[in-house]
């Protein structure tokens, strides 16, 4: 947590009347704590983004390009006859207000611009005025404004307060997605040079390495022994894992931060524990080492640029398909982008688990599996014996997120092995669950240490569901599928609800799970002991 | 004055039917040409994906049938709006509240379905002879039996639906703050077109023999003007009517037509089943294998990790 940081009792002081100002009239305030900074410029010089330099938000002067107008302009009629979503969404929208007080950003801050109608209309105006009769004849009357620097730098501050969640989708009539008009707005913005840090830093360490965190292929080595020797430690039992291996059966790729940060470690031991015990043939790749994809959150150019190793590589080593770890934006991408983007993967094979010889049907075109898709099956096929009292110091809950939830419907398989192998699980409130979930507040790129007040109020309906649980039935661990989620929650729950900590999935099931020749083991994976059983 | 009926009763119709039509036609067109390079439905409920896992055939459609479904749900009964919720900040106890807010829903759905029940009894103005359902929506309408004449039920739904919507527009600040001039006027103009059509109909009556004459004539495209006066009350709300029908397809009502072609909702969720093809996919920049182990090579050998060039 950052000194200086306001209490939870000042933060929630939330006023939602929109000021008397009309929303046109009000310039962009960049308040400390509320914003990302901008890209360092070796970063935007690797990937060739273009007009790069070093500016700050905070800046009087952007130093735009002489034409930036024009580049915007063209940028949008470009994507208007690209993207059929945009042009579209740009249409119809009635403002009847459904959206409004669904956005996580709105009920953590009140700030009228962060209802999604609105953060659309920062965009719809200058599309009616450029695009449109009705915004070039009647102008403001029209709901129609010029395009100028201080709207630009609106479109910055609030294109980069919206997490892509796409929540509010869930609940306008027409299903007009405000994450894909971020997504143009990004991507308009980064034409003339606006780019964050917080996105463009990892895409170029992705891009060079392999994955965001920028860990070189012998230091990912080191990691994945230092890991085997923890669960020889924990275990007894020295799995088998390997880096690059051509002819193995599976590729398995999932973020880099599963491997190097905590509190995914654990989910890290436990994929080991889990391909080890079912005896998977199937290699880590040091290449394709990131299964997120910041390029998702500058531009689809950029994401595809990303995304491209992951088949590139399952080709190279010559696996039959490849699965997929715990992340959410990744299986955005992979679910509803990758085989348009990178396809056809007519080199690999239509997936069939190795272990029960289930086809994974859905998947038979990507040929990529979600591990919880892979795991239940395992469960349903009583492949797996687990003990799930080996988690009963856990209560436990599971924030569905965003992407599995609203992209993809991914939310009975994590249930189901959360079933079996804890004993203790309680479900957030309805309202804040499945499609209804509300995001960590930290997505798409957002989750920068100089924008943690943002962050934190944007986190506030999470937490709030969580709060509800923990004094309800006394959670104290929350779990999910998500590496931006198991890197930010603790922060945001240290905050709004302490004393509950937060876990991936198979971080329980490497706790549950019991391996052939293990030793009596103590603790779970953080050196926590068991609870006693109750004789 | 002959012109000026001749400008109301004809001309302008003609005009409003035209701009309706080139209109609409154009933004359909407009949108169409636009492609969609990538599925992006909203799931609404669990995937199909294991075959002993449920999935939400409509929330989360994967094939045609489930998509048409959940389309039909959309545009019929506005399924997204059932959803609403009211979200509260109890800043005493510090819990967000979500409450059912189902008013918005009601108030579109009524408006809508009458608007539609409303151009249906229209039809027999325009039909010669009279359909048979035409006649039967008009008599349950009517079933009520009060004033002279039948006072239709959806008369008073339509004005009480749009009235809702007007005074929820106006009386929340959210709302005020995110309301365009056009969002009152689309409100207000179907409000004096309803408003105008029941006046005509209890007090300033007019002759409806020559609306069904002037009406068959436009529509066949004989047009005249009946020898017999209409009255005022009908080139009143005639132009209005003309003036909704210019104006749709320039306004959000034009959300009529786009809702079909919403990308998060007429999409199966099948991306992973079958490959869908960007019609303006292009090359980009991708970092190879091949630059990859030229730059890490050395540390690659020293950890022991296998290498494609030694």
């Amino acid at each position: 947590m950052t000194d200086g940081t306001k209490k939870p009792e000042e933060l929630l002081k939330l006023d939602y009347t929109p000021p008397k100002k009309g929303w046109m009239e009000t310039p962009v305030d960049f308040k400390k704590g509320t914003y990302c900074y901008s890209a360092p410029q070796k970063h935007q010089e690797y990937l060739g983004l273009p007009y790069p330099r070093q500016w700050q938000p905070f800046d009087k002067d952007w130093k735009l390009p002489e034409n930036w107008k024009q580049i915007i302009l063209d940028g949008m009629s470009d994507r208007l006859n690209k993207y059929r979503s945009f042009r579209l969404y740009m249409d119809i929208c009635v403002r009847c207000g459904a959206c409004a007080d669904k956005c996580h950003f709105f009920i953590g801050t009140g700030d009228p611009k962060n209802m999604p109608v609105l953060r659309a209309e920062l965009l719809r105006s200058v599309y009616r005025k450029y695009f449109t009769l009705g915004g070039k004849l009647f102008g403001k009357m029209g709901g129609a404004r010029e395009l100028t620097e201080d709207v630009l730098k609106e479109w910055f501050y609030y294109f980069y307060q919206c997490t892509e969640c796409r929540r509010c989708s869930v609940f306008c009539p027409y299903g007009i997605d405000t994450c894909e008009i971020t997504m143009m707005a990004r991507d308009l913005l980064s034409l003339v040079g606006l780019n964050v840090g917080w996105v463009v830093e990892p895409v170029s360490n992705c891009f060079r390495t392999g994955n965001h965190l920028g860990i070189p292929p012998h230091a990912f080595k080191d990691t994945l022994d230092f890991a085997i020797d923890e669960v020889a430690d924990l275990t007894g039992i020295k799995v088998d894992a390997s880096i690059n291996r051509k002819g193995a059966e599976l590729l398995f790729i999932t973020p880099s931060a599963d491997y190097f940060a905590s509190p995914h470690w654990y989910t890290f031991l436990g994929y080991l524990m889990l391909f080890h015990e079912i005896g998977l043939d199937y290699t880590w790749s040091a290449y394709a080492s990131e299964g997120g994809n910041f390029g998702l959150f500058h531009s689809a150019e950029m994401m595809k640029r990303l995304n491209a190793k992951m088949y590139a590589e399952a080709k190279r080593l010559g696996v039959k398909w490849i699965l997929g770890g715990e992340c959410g934006h990744m299986w955005r991408v992979v679910h509803q982008y990758m085989n348009t983007a990178n396809g056809p993967a007519d080199f690999l094979e239509e997936p069939v688990s190795p272990i029960t010889g289930t086809k994974f049907d859905n998947a038979k075109a990507t040929k990529m599996v979600h591990i919880c898709e892979f795991t239940s099956d395992l469960i349903k096929n009583n492949k797996l014996k687990l003990d799930p009292s080996r988690n009963d110091h856990w209560k436990m809950t599971f924030h569905d997120s965003c992407n599995p939830a609203r992209a993809m419907g991914l939310l009975e398989e994590p249930r189901y092995i959360i079933k079996h192998v804890c004993n203790n699980f309680y479900e957030m409130p309805e309202n804040t669950i499945r499609e209804y979930t509300f995001c960590c507040g930290s997505g798409a790129g957002l989750g920068s240490d100089e924008n943690i007040e943002m962050r934190l109020r944007g986190g506030l309906p999470r937490a709030n569901a969580v709060k509800f649980v923990k004094e309800k039935h006394g959670v104290n661990l929350l779990t999910c599928i998500c590496a931006i989620d198991r890197a930010v929650l603790p922060t945001l729950l240290q905050y709004w609800v302490p004393g509950v900590e937060v876990s991936g999935l198979h971080e329980l099931v490497g706790n549950a799970l019991l391996m052939k020749g293990e030793k009596e083991r103590e603790t779970d994976m953080r050196g926590t002991p068991f609870k006693q059983k109750e004789s | 004055m002959s012109a000026v009926y001749l400008a109301f009763g004809i001309i302008i119709p003609y005009a409003a039917l035209f701009i309706f039509v080139v209109g609409l036609v154009y933004r359909v067109v407009r949108w169409a040409r636009s492609p969609v390079p990538f599925r992006i439905p909203t799931t609404c409920g669990q995937q199909k994906s294991l075959p002993w896992i449920k999935s939400k055939k409509i929330e989360n459609p994967y094939n045609t049938a489930g998509v048409v479904a959940r389309m039909a749900l959309e545009v019929l009964a506005f399924r997204s709006l059932l959803r609403n919720t009211k979200t509260e900040l109890k800043q005493g106890i510090q819990k967000l509240i979500y409450k059912d807010s189902k008013l918005l829903w009601l108030a579109a759905f009524v408006f809508h379905w009458t608007l539609l029940i409303i151009l249906l009894r229209h039809l027999r103005l325009f039909v010669e002879p009279i359909p048979g359902f035409v006649i039967s929506i008009q008599r349950l309408d009517g079933i009520l039996h009060i004033l002279l004449p039948n006072l239709y039920i959806t008369d008073i739904l339509i004005v009480l639906a749009l009235g809702y919507l007007l005074f929820r527009r106006a009386a929340s600040a959210q709302l005020r703050y995110i309301s365009l001039f056009s969002d009152y006027f689309a409100v207000l103009l179907l409000l004096s077109v309803t408003l105008s059509g029941i006046f005509m109909r209890f007090i300033f009556r007019v002759d409806l023999v020559s609306v069904k004459e002037l009406a068959l004539g436009v529509l066949s495209f004989h047009p005249s003007i009946p020898a017999d006066a209409i009255g005022l009350a009908f080139y009143v709300h005639l132009f209005l009517v003309c003036t909704l029908f210019a104006y749709l397809p320039y306004s959000k009502m034009v959300h009529m037509a786009g809702v079909f072609l919403s990308p998060t909702r007429n999409l199966a969720n099948n991306s992973r089943m079958r490959r869908h093809i960007n019609p303006w996919d292009y090359p980009v920049k991708v970092h190879t294998y091949k630059e990859w182990e030229d730059e890490f090579r050395e540390h690659i050998r020293e950890s022991g990790l296998p290498l494609e060039k030694e």
